[in-house]
């Protein structure tokens, strides 16, 4: 065929696609190079991954880039707000990641070219990939709830990133004079590890009893029903009664603004001033996964549930709290979890052969005092572009309190293997 | 609980406009459902909300099934006298509910 017509604006544009896709395909191929993996975000879910790419294939090159040299993890940290444990044993080093023959980059990614495929680091080093794994974990929505932000941050600790701001939440319960008011503020799903501000309140309420018993716990909740929640109603009557009380959204819990220099708390039904004020906001995935464009208007991250690649760009890759994965808690093993399904799509992408549809376990385990615990257990699989829950075991409600100490014994085991995994 | 909440300034200064909330617990149960067994459920929703200022009414809406349950209803007027709002929700099934609360305008 003969052009005779001038050329269009619409040809010149799929002219210039042409010559960029030519340009991507002068790129060295996967098969010939050694395939350079990225995965930024050093948590559970980052780390699990980027040792699983390793462990399924050695030749891979695996960068992990993680600003932090130390990991200090979220399970377990209401115990040390509570006093029961020290932040130390929360805390863990990236040396043995290196040792697998990671690459650890301790820089924070400022930017991703997912055209180009490069990582810019805080040092301002670039950095190429063939494939990237975002693991950002959250960011707190510092816009999302008036009056909160991050210097009001310091005066009324959200303690939901485990380090400072769980040291400074312990600190003003130790220094709260007995019969103050906690108020423990809950956003909207959806948000990490969901359970967990019941879990807070039971261990805080642990630590009152004995410390300070004239105290009382105020749960202001922008849900009417959450996880494991009949197991925590019954532990609460059973071990704290009266001192905590709950107001869910339907009877005005929704906390519609703050007021750190007073600590008064407002909902939509009422105003409360609180003794000390454990405000948790609502939360995104992490900055960088937005950055990335691998975020949509929600703050979270689609994905496709097999391969769990990004559903806005190319060559990436989005696992853990960051991603949005149906009916998979935003949990430190769910995010293990999906790391290591993740490194095995890759694996089997760059093969060339389909990815396996993966079945992923998680388990999530709520210490409510020393000794006494419950768990959620659970296996997800994709269904219909999503992930769903496919069998599901809570703890029973009436058990024993020796079913109680045994689940507390399996908690510690489980902290252990998944730290171990991770980091060991 | 109470089945009825409500927020309205205690205080206002004369012709300022202040917000009303309220929310009331209800099932707001479609009609459309079915049970295990195949029954099915009948509608049990609110069918109206009503507020009155000192005997006048200022904002009314009609519910239907679409409307989640425990409806929250915010709106917004002015005043310019003291006085007395009241609410009224009305429903299926003989569904039928007040509450009022006073305001001081200064």
């Amino acid at each position: 065929m003969t052009v005779t017509r001038h050329p269009t604006r619409r040809d010149v544009i799929s002219g210039a696609a042409v010559v960029a896709a030519a340009a991507a395909l002068a790129r060295p191929s996967l098969a010939q190079g050694t395939p350079r993996i990225a995965v930024i975000g050093g948590g559970f879910g980052g780390a699990a991954c980027a040792r699983a790419l390793r462990r399924l294939d050695a030749k891979l090159q695996v960068t992990l880039i993680e600003p932090n040299r130390t990991f200090t993890a979220c399970p377990f940290s209401n115990e040390v707000i509570a006093g029961l444990r020290e932040l130390s044993e929360q805390q863990f080093t990236y040396d043995k990641v290196a040792a697998d023959g990671i690459a650890v980059a301790a820089q924070a990614a400022t930017k991703v070219d997912a055209q180009a495929r490069t990582i810019t680091l805080s040092d301002g080093t670039t950095l190429p990939y063939d494939r990237l794994v975002l693991a950002p974990g959250i960011d707190m929505r510092f816009d999302a709830l008036s009056g909160y932000n991050e210097a009001a941050a310091e005066k009324m600790p959200h303690a939901w990133k485990a380090g400072a701001q769980t040291m400074l939440l312990r600190k003003q319960l130790e220094a709260m004079d007995d019969g103050g008011l906690v108020v423990i503020a809950v956003p909207a799903a959806p948000l990490r590890c969901p359970p967990a501000p019941y879990e807070r309140a039971s261990l805080i309420a642990h630590y009152l009893k004995a410390k300070k018993p004239k105290s009382k716990i105020l749960v202001l909740d922008a849900k009417d029903s959450y996880s494991q929640q009949k197991l925590f109603e019954k532990a609460w009557a059973e071990l704290y009664p009266g001192m905590i009380e709950r107001i869910a959204l339907s009877q005005g819990g929704r906390v519609t603004s703050v007021d750190p220099a007073t600590n008064e708390i407002v909902t939509d039904f009422g105003n409360y001033t609180a003794a000390v004020a454990n405000v948790i906001p609502p939360q995104r995935a992490g900055r960088i996964a937005e950055i990335a464009g691998a975020a949509d208007r929600t703050g979270w991250c689609p994905i496709d549930p097999v391969s769990f690649a990004s559903k806005l760009v190319p060559n990436i890759h989005v696992i853990g709290d960051a991603a949005i994965a149906g009916g998979i808690p935003k949990s430190a093993s769910a995010a293990a979890a999906q790391g290591r399904a993740c490194a095995a799509a890759i694996i089997n992408t760059l093969a060339g052969k389909a990815p396996a549809t993966p079945r992923l376990d998680g388990a999530c385990y709520n210490t409510v005092a020393p000794g006494y615990a419950f768990s959620l257990k659970g296996i997800y699989q994709p269904k219909e572009d999503q992930y769903a829950e496919a069998e599901v075991t809570t703890s029973p409600v009436d058990a024993p309190r020796e079913v109680r100490q045994r689940e507390a014994d399996q908690a510690l085991d489980w902290f252990r293997t998944i730290t171990g995994d991770a980091f060991g | 609980m109470p089945s009825a909440l409500i927020n309205v300034p205690a205080k206002a200064k004369r012709g300022s406009v202040i917000e009303i909330k309220t929310l009331m617990s209800h099932i707001m149960e479609t009609g459309y459902r079915h049970t295990a067994s195949g029954d099915a459920v009948p509608r049990d929703i609110i069918t109206s909300f009503t507020c009155r200022f000192n005997g006048t009414e200022i904002f009314r809406a009609d519910l239907y099934p679409a409307i989640a349950a425990n409806p929250f209803i915010t709106f917004f007027t002015t005043v310019n006298e003291s006085g007395k709002f009241e609410f009224e929700w009305i429903g299926d099934k003989g569904f039928s509910e007040t509450a009022q609360a006073s305001i001081t305008v200064e």
